[in-house]
């Protein structure tokens, strides 16, 4: 008992004051990237050949953050003349076309279906659904119930049943062999149910695009939200769900 | 063994010097060297030019070996006759469509039709896509259920599908069915161009992006001839151990989450992202994703972010020591982690066990000191205390390895010198007709890709194996005779990898 208590007095409190202040992360951390609108032509061409997830649009200037895996090897190797990561971790859309990013994303807050933040604002239930990620979206989905981010005390849990859900949050390029799980799991969930897509693969099969056996999440479900990453920071995740539901 | 050809790990070779055994030889070889203490590392099928081979690596003590024969349509099962070849025989007949007679447990591992469009051995015709769908092993009697759990499972775990055959609360037997993360990734590999490869190694399984970059990383590099910078390699070491640390830390709160001992589980669920943070600083992401690339690393650290490493190291580790001494004190903890799924010495060597899981059951093998990569070399072995096999055993070594990892990467930090290197070249070729296999202990245990280069210097196979090939049975015997409200903390004790499995 003694020890519970002195190791209780030792941790503190630790619970993160986001999102009434706001947080820093390390200036390593590569968020929504920069682009320079006036880079060198041969620059910015240089950096959609060599993007591995063919993701930059060397001539409208625009990169694909659903396709994105935030590698930062355009950063290199234009030494940040044409793009360049910043530590912004706020990357959410309502819609998959807004990834399409020429250098500002649209206000969340302002895009989110309405009738889902009346329904869905004060108490949220999520169930979800891993399909074949590679579990790095899963864990730093995960850690939102740990006491830093402490995701609970937003009325947002992730719960066992889809009975008890209000909609379903899937990462994950959906292999075959998922499909049928998947789409039983949203069947399960009592509508109305919103559908979330979180990370790259789940946005476009990530690094998988291409690949037989896998099915594109788009084809099967109609998405409410999308959450860029490779994987989404814990941070992007928790303000993308603040903004769409409570915004 | 002799007709096997001595192997160095991460040393690339003409693959013209591989031996080509008839199959009695290739079967005999691997059947005695596997009943006199060696493992498999590799053994998997290839097809080139419409001739299909088998290629096997083993590893006997501090040596490997590799050698290969042609690909017969059906053979006498080696499973029968010892069941390390258990998983990879059956991947071999699943990928090629040919059959291992009298294999005692003949079933799918991840449900695909194979690759060479062979008629199917399993009998199935993949209209349905569930894995699971599948006759399991049934245990009859009149007081006997059964319990069936996944794909989805309660919390925000990967996809498998477990099934128990149960007299009341025990667990007579557990079988899981996992293929429900099958991406294609080694079908997909070989068809993607280079610059592909170092992001979809990363996805193979996001909590081990450093140690699949390094197995991945070094198979190029010495198919390449690329030199790596020391400096490289020192950070490189260190992301593995941070790797680990947060893992194993994660693990330990998770464990304690599992008995309901809830201030441990809180206090290491920040404390792993403490560690994943230190990753942000190495690698400008949460898994390391982004920094081990063929030639190197892309960021060699600051001395302020060197300090600021070491500094987080010295504040974290006595908060570790804490919280371990109130886990490991409490009776409650005690009583459910003590003589809990036990795997004992005897059965873990003839399952392969590999990793913590092995290492807890009294199996002294870590790859990093029995084939050393990065600086390894120089480090001191981490030495265990407890190996009765069960889960109080898998807890304590992890806690062993954190403080080991802990003194590794302190030790590390110190020899990184100022100064940037030059990005590493994204442009390598291959060599053309070689093959290479490659070796790392991520903080699940043994992992190793192997590659083999065609004429071209394309890449004509690249095979992977995660630790979690090994262990899954490990987890399935672990559960014999337990109570099922044991199968959270077992399951956790192993935390094994779907993706990196399922590939």
């Amino acid at each position: 008992m003694l020890k519970l208590i002195q190791t209780r007095l030792k941790q503190g409190y630790r619970t993160s004051a986001f999102p009434r202040k706001p947080i820093n992360l390390h200036p390593s951390y590569r968020g929504r990237p920069e682009i320079n609108r006036d880079c060198d032509p041969e620059v910015a061409a240089r950096c959609a050949e060599a993007c591995p997830q063919e993701a930059i649009d060397a001539e409208k200037r625009r990169i694909d953050l659903g396709r994105c895996v935030f590698c930062g090897l355009c950063q290199q190797l234009s030494e940040g003349r044409f793009i360049r990561f910043t530590t912004d971790f706020r990357l959410g859309v309502a819609e998959r076309d807004q990834l399409l990013y020429q250098g500002s994303l649209p206000d969340l807050a302002a895009h989110s279906k309405q009738h889902f933040k009346k329904l869905f604002g004060r108490s949220l239930q999520l169930r979800e659904v891993s399909a074949g990620g590679c579990n790095a979206c899963e864990a730093d989905t995960n850690v939102l119930n740990t006491p830093f981010f402490d995701l609970s005390r937003f009325g947002i849990q992730f719960v066992a049943s889809p009975r008890h859900a209000d909609g379903v949050f899937v990462t994950g390029p959906v292999p075959r062999n998922m499909k049928t799980a998947l789409l039983d799991t949203y069947q399960a969930v009592p509508a109305p149910k919103v559908v979330i897509a979180c990370g790259s693969c789940a946005l476009s099969g990530g690094p998988f695009r291409g690949s037989d056996e896998i099915v594109p999440l788009e084809t099967l479900l109609p998405v409410d939200l999308f959450i860029p990453g490779c994987p989404p920071h814990p941070l992007t995740i928790l303000d993308a769900l603040l903004k769409y539901f409570k915004g | 063994m002799d007709n096997f050809l001595p192997i160095t790990n991460g040393c690339a070779i003409p693959r013209k010097e591989l031996p080509i055994l008839e199959f009695p030889h290739f079967r005999d070889s691997l059947l005695a060297s596997t009943a006199a203490n060696g493992n498999i590392v590799q053994f998997f099928g290839y097809e080139e030019n419409g001739t299909a081979t088998l290629l096997a690596v083993i590893r006997k003590g501090y040596d490997l070996s590799a050698a290969q024969c042609a690909m017969p349509k059906e053979f006498p099962s080696l499973t029968a006759e010892n069941w390390k070849f258990n998983l990879f025989e059956r991947e071999i007949a699943e990928q090629f469509g040919i059959r291992p007679l009298h294999h005692p447990w003949f079933k799918p591992v991840r449900y695909h039709a194979n690759w060479r469009g062979a008629p199917d051995v399993f009998g199935a015709d993949y209209q349905t896509d569930i894995p699971g769908l599948y006759d399991y092993f049934r245990v009859e009697g009149e007081h006997i259920h059964e319990v069936a759990v996944g794909p989805v499972h309660a919390g925000i775990i990967e996809p498998g599908h477990f099934r128990f055959q149960c007299f009341g609360e025990k667990v007579l037997h557990l079988e899981i069915q996992l293929g429900y993360q099958h991406r294609g990734v080694e079908r997909l590999l070989p068809t993607l161009p280079f610059k592909r490869l170092p992001i979809v190694v990363e996805g193979i399984a996001g909590d081990t992006t450093i140690g699949n970059s390094l197995c991945f990383a070094q198979a190029v590099e010495s198919l390449s001839s690329l030199k790596v910078p020391d400096p490289a390699r020192v950070v490189r070491t260190i992301a593995l151990e941070l790797e680990r640390l947060a893992c194993h830390v994660g693990d330990l709160g998770a464990l304690s989450g599992d008995v309901a001992f809830n201030p441990p589980a809180a206090y290491y669920g920040r404390l792993r992202g403490e560690f994943l943070n230190l990753l942000v600083v190495l690698a400008g992401n949460r898994f390391g994703k982004g920094l081990v690339r063929p030639g190197g690393v892309t960021k060699i650290p600051t001395p302020d972010n060197v300090a600021l490493l070491r500094d987080k190291i010295k504040e974290v580790r006595p908060e570790i020591i804490q919280v371990a001494d109130l886990l490991f004190s409490a009776h409650s903890v005690q009583a459910r982690f003590e003589g809990c799924g036990r795997v004992d010495r005897a059965t873990a060597e003839a399952v392969g066990l590999v990793g913590v899981a092995g290492r807890a059951s009294g199996l002294d093998y870590d790859a990093r000191e029995f084939f050393p990569t990065e600086k390894y070399k120089m480090m001191s072995p981490c030495s265990y205390n407890r190996k009765r096999g069960g889960v109080y055993s898998r807890a304590w070594v992890r806690y062993e390895e954190i403080c080991h990892s802990l003194n590794l990467a302190e030790d590390l930090l110190g020899t990184i010198p100022e100064g940037d290197l030059p990005f590493p070249d994204p442009n390598w070729r291959l060599a053309p007709d070689s093959f290479v296999v490659t070796v790392n202990e991520p903080w699940r245990g043994e992992l190793s890709h192997c590659l083999l280069t065609d004429a071209q210097g394309k890449i004509l196979r690249y095979k992977v194996k995660d630790p979690s090939f090994h262990n899954w049975t490990g987890l399935a015997l672990a559960l014999r005779n337990q109570e099922i409200s044991d199968f959270p903390l077992n399951n956790k004790s192993f935390n094994l990898s779907y993706c990196g499995f399922d590939l």
